[in-house]
């Protein structure tokens, strides 16, 4: 019986890769697509048999197909920022914390930290926060009935830090979890400061999880990298990071945590990256035009209308929906002028190939200037047509807008074609056949523009040099094992000791190859950001938006990439994992130490 | 209009709670929109409706049991699949699952049920099992199960241990590395790699159970106000909670 399903599935998926290929050589409008009934209102392909393979039933005894979320008419609601209180910036604290912070873990009064702070005398906070994990409801779109989420301070997303370098802070984390989970998650947290410099008791190592009722101090120096070590005291200037973001870490459920709500932006200005565009690189301003963009796709139950998790798939689950800052297909009405936009493609397993399109243009490219690969900017900026950002990794974006008329819409579009947890299938959608995920209106009056011509930016932070030797070279084998992943052969466990200890201070050099076979991995590795020397043997080009830091790495299908590291400045545990979250809650994770002491293991 | 006020909310939840009742939702005066219909149902009951059809299974003693209610309303569980012939990475995992129960003690039966289901029912009858059980020295309170091929087949693709690409989904080898582990009336589950540490098992096992009381309140900087706006709230949402939800608790 097996052989005959497996034969008809086979048909099945073959048709719909024939469909697809179809679709998208025929190069079909998206008008001639809703025509045809291949596209829905909202602008997603529909859904049809075959499509989906996972889910097929032989038996026919009930609808095991994945869920279709309801319809939604798209770009009823305004994007959610912080100018109009869609988004909130965190304040700190007025008065000091109670208890005061300590060094060591202050487990009688409830907090659930294991290791002191390695930092905090050093770098003393100067602003204090208090958040809370918490319940909360939000409305992800007017057809939808209210949200009950999991968020940071009850909200999707969490509010945003505004911190400087030179400005250490301390934030309490306070678990307020309800027992109950409405389907999926757990109330059990750490929360990951993701591309922080951050001492590992403060990192939100996947195993420092704490539980509901007890809080947890995270200390963030906001120091470069090579503070303590190579550029005493102030560290290197050219490891400066900016568009950071925070989420729940929780080990074998961060898919969950996260998905329910659990993630926020963390920005990170200094004396050159300013938030004002009158100083330094001249960025736009913050506020009012530095926008930040989380991305996160989801499907919502048709008969409850509360968002869906399937607690049964171990590949990569795909929403239908497409958010941007907790809204489904919002608009955002612009001034003609320059934006920077921090966009975070937050999955759980899409990645996303983000242009600009005018859907009464559909053949003309539109420019757009990238100036940070996951969060950093760049040696300076490149001009594009496109991105792509798999899980977890950010891109700043500046748009000009005064290129368009009064009036003018364009969207932002994903045109990368995915359709299951594996990862892309290769094809790109023609202009207009992708899914639009935001609706941008020039219909604001024109203001002034104090921003640089990042046409005319010829540099922000050097390359930091990659030709210093290194201590040792590491191979990490991505496998496929047993319908989990493994990494070098071997599942995550947080019982065992770490795999392999680096040296502080040391250089190293690591190889990520993906022998998965059809799987693709966003590998991201805490602590230090990296740069990728090559991929399949071939070094990265100048000019490219990888020749840069990187914090998250996409790892094809059949790649092999080079890695170059420099670990500096603090000791203790850390993560790599594979950011596709299914595949990180399923054990493709290692967990590694830095110390004083390093060893010089090969394949950990 | 972006986010609805906190008695707009409560409003709608309260609507809501009556159980079975289909609410509109469209809180906008638009026109345009559409009106979708939702029912408030218990996520509890969407989870077992999904993952855990409840068919006839037969245990390795002989006895017909229930899927859903029988094994798995109201328990923590821990279950695999596996065959007896089976001589890639099951004979570890049953030896790793060994462990566990050895670890969790005379939990097994009483408040923790571990459950192997065979990938191979015609194979493994009653008797195969029971030997298999004999020989691997498994105490009671885990049960082998058989049943019809179709009904163990259903489970399988419910619990989503399938493979995307059908020729190796085809062999029933690759459905036996992984362990699943859930507390049914807390809806938590999570998946655990067979072949992993079993101690690490355990402590995720022991962790489902959230029994024990824990603080609510954590010493921080809330004020007297703030508490009590909390109370209130939290009394609230206990009074607006739907009757299935409550149920749940």
């Amino acid at each position: 019986m097996s052989e005959k399903l497996s034969k008809t599935r086979l048909k099945e998926i073959e048709n719909a890769a024939k469909n697809r290929r179809e679709i998208i050589a025929a190069r079909l409008s998206r008008r001639e697509m809703l025509k045809m009934g291949l596209l829905t209102s909202a602008g997603m392909l529909v859904p049809v048999r075959g499509l989906s393979a996972r889910w097929a039933d032989p038996l026919k005894t009930t609808p095991l197909d994945n869920p279709i979320s309801p319809p939604t008419t798209p770009f009823l609601e305004e994007l959610p920022t912080h100018m109009n209180g869609g988004m909130v910036i965190k304040s700190p604290e007025a008065v000091p914390l109670n208890p005061a912070p300590t060094v060591a873990p202050n487990t009688a009064a409830g907090e659930g930290r294991t290791r002191n702070h390695q930092a905090l005398t050093l770098y003393p906070p100067v602003d204090f926060y208090r958040v809370s994990q918490q319940q909360g409801t939000y409305v992800a779109h007017p057809q939808l009935p209210p949200q009950t989420i999991w968020g940071f301070d009850g909200r999707f997303p969490g509010p945003t830090y505004v911190a400087r370098y030179g400005r250490p802070v301390l934030i309490r984390n306070i678990n307020n979890l309800p027992i109950n989970n409405g389907g999926f998650g757990v109330p059990s947290v750490t929360t990951h400061l993701h591309n922080g410099h951050t001492p590992s008791e403060s990192d939100g190592y996947p195993c420092d999880f704490f539980e509901r009722g007890q809080w947890y101090d995270q200390h963030y120096p906001n120091i470069l990298a090579g503070a303590r070590s190579t550029h005493q005291p102030n560290g290197d200037l050219n490891e400066a990071l900016s568009t950071l973001w925070y989420h729940d870490h929780r080990v074998d459920f961060t898919a969950q945590n996260v998905y329910k709500g659990l993630a926020g932006f963390y920005l990170l200005f200094n004396h050159l990256d300013t938030g004002d565009e009158t100083t330094g690189f001249r960025l736009p301003k913050f506020p009012e035009f530095d926008i930040p963009l989380m991305i996160a796709d989801k499907v919502y139950d048709p008969q409850t209308g509360q968002a869906f998790f399937d607690l049964a798939n171990f590949d990569g689950i795909l929403g239908d929906k497409t958010l941007v800052n907790g809204k489904i297909q919002p608009f955002f009405s612009v001034h003609p002028r320059r934006y920077r936009f921090r966009i975070l493609n937050t999955g759980p397993s899409r990645f996303v190939d983000l242009y600009l399109t005018n859907p009464n243009n559909l053949n003309t490219a539109i420019p757009m200037w990238q100036i940070s690969s996951d969060g950093n900017l760049l040696p300076k900026p490149v001009q594009i047509t496109h991105t792509v950002l798999s899980v977890a990794e950010r891109a700043d974006i500046i748009i000009d807008f005064s290129q368009f008329a009064p009036g003018t819409v364009v969207y932002l579009e994903n045109r990368m074609e995915q359709t299951d947890g594996r990862g892309p299938t290769g094809d790109t959608f023609p202009a207009g056949a992708g899914t639009y995920l935001l609706k941008f209106i020039v219909d604001k009056p024109p203001v002034a523009d104090g921003s640089a011509n990042p046409a005319t930016i010829t540099s922000f932070y050097g390359l930091p040099s990659t030709t210093a030797q290194p201590r040792v070279t590491r191979t990490f084998k991505l496998e496929r094992k047993n319908g989990m992943w493994a990494i070098n052969g071997q599942f995550a466990t947080c019982l065992a000791p770490p795999r392999f200890k680096i040296q502080r201070n040391s250089v190293e050099r690591w190889i990520l190859q993906n022998n998965s076979g059809g799987w693709e991995h966003p590998m991201h590795i805490h602590f230090e950001e990296f740069q990728i020397l090559k991929r399949n043997g071939v070094a990265i080009p100048n000019g490219s938006v990888e020749k840069g830091r990187k914090d998250v790495v996409r790892v094809g299908r059949n790649q092999v990439v080079e890695l170059f590291f420099r670990f500096r400045d603090f000791d203790g545990l850390y993560a790599m994992h594979c950011h596709n979250s299914i595949h990180e809650d399923h054990a493709m994770m290692v967990l590694f130490e830095i110390a004083a002491q390093g060893d010089l293991k090969t394949e950990p | 209009m972006f986010k609805l006020s906190r008695r707009e909310w409560l409003s709608w939840a309260g609507i809501a709670s009556v159980a079975g009742l289909v609410v509109s939702t469209d809180t906008r005066a638009e026109e345009s929109l559409s009106r979708v219909s939702f029912t408030e149902m218990s996520s509890r009951e969407r989870i077992r409706d999904r993952y855990f059809p409840n068919v006839e299974l037969t245990t390795h003693e002989g006895k017909k049991v229930r899927f859903y209610e029988d094994l798995i309303k109201d328990k923590i569980v821990v279950f695999n699949f596996m065959y007896a012939t089976c001589d890639g990475v099951c004979p570890g995992i049953t030896r790793n699952l060994v462990k566990v129960q050895r670890l969790l003690g005379n939990r097994v039966g009483k408040d923790i049920f571990m459950y192997s289901i065979t990938l191979k029912p015609v194979d493994d009858t009653v008797e195969v099992l029971a030997d298999y059980v004999k020989e691997n020295r498994v105490k009671p309170g885990w049960l082998f199960l058989t049943g019809k091929p179709e009904d163990i087949e259903l489970i399988r693709r419910r619990q989503g241990f399938v493979d995307l690409n059908p020729e190796v989904d085809k062999d029933v080898s690759q459905h036996t590395g992984n362990v699943r582990y859930g507390n049914e009336p807390l809806q938590f589950w999570a998946s655990s790699p067979g072949l992993g540490m079993p101690e690490a098992l355990v402590k995720s096992i022991l962790w489902m159970d959230q029994s024990s009381d824990r603080p609510t309140e954590s010493l921080t900087n809330t004020t007297k106000k703030e508490m009590r706006r909390r109370a209130v709230k939290k009394s609230r949402q206990h009074s607006t909670g739907s009757k299935a939800e409550k149920g749940e608790r």
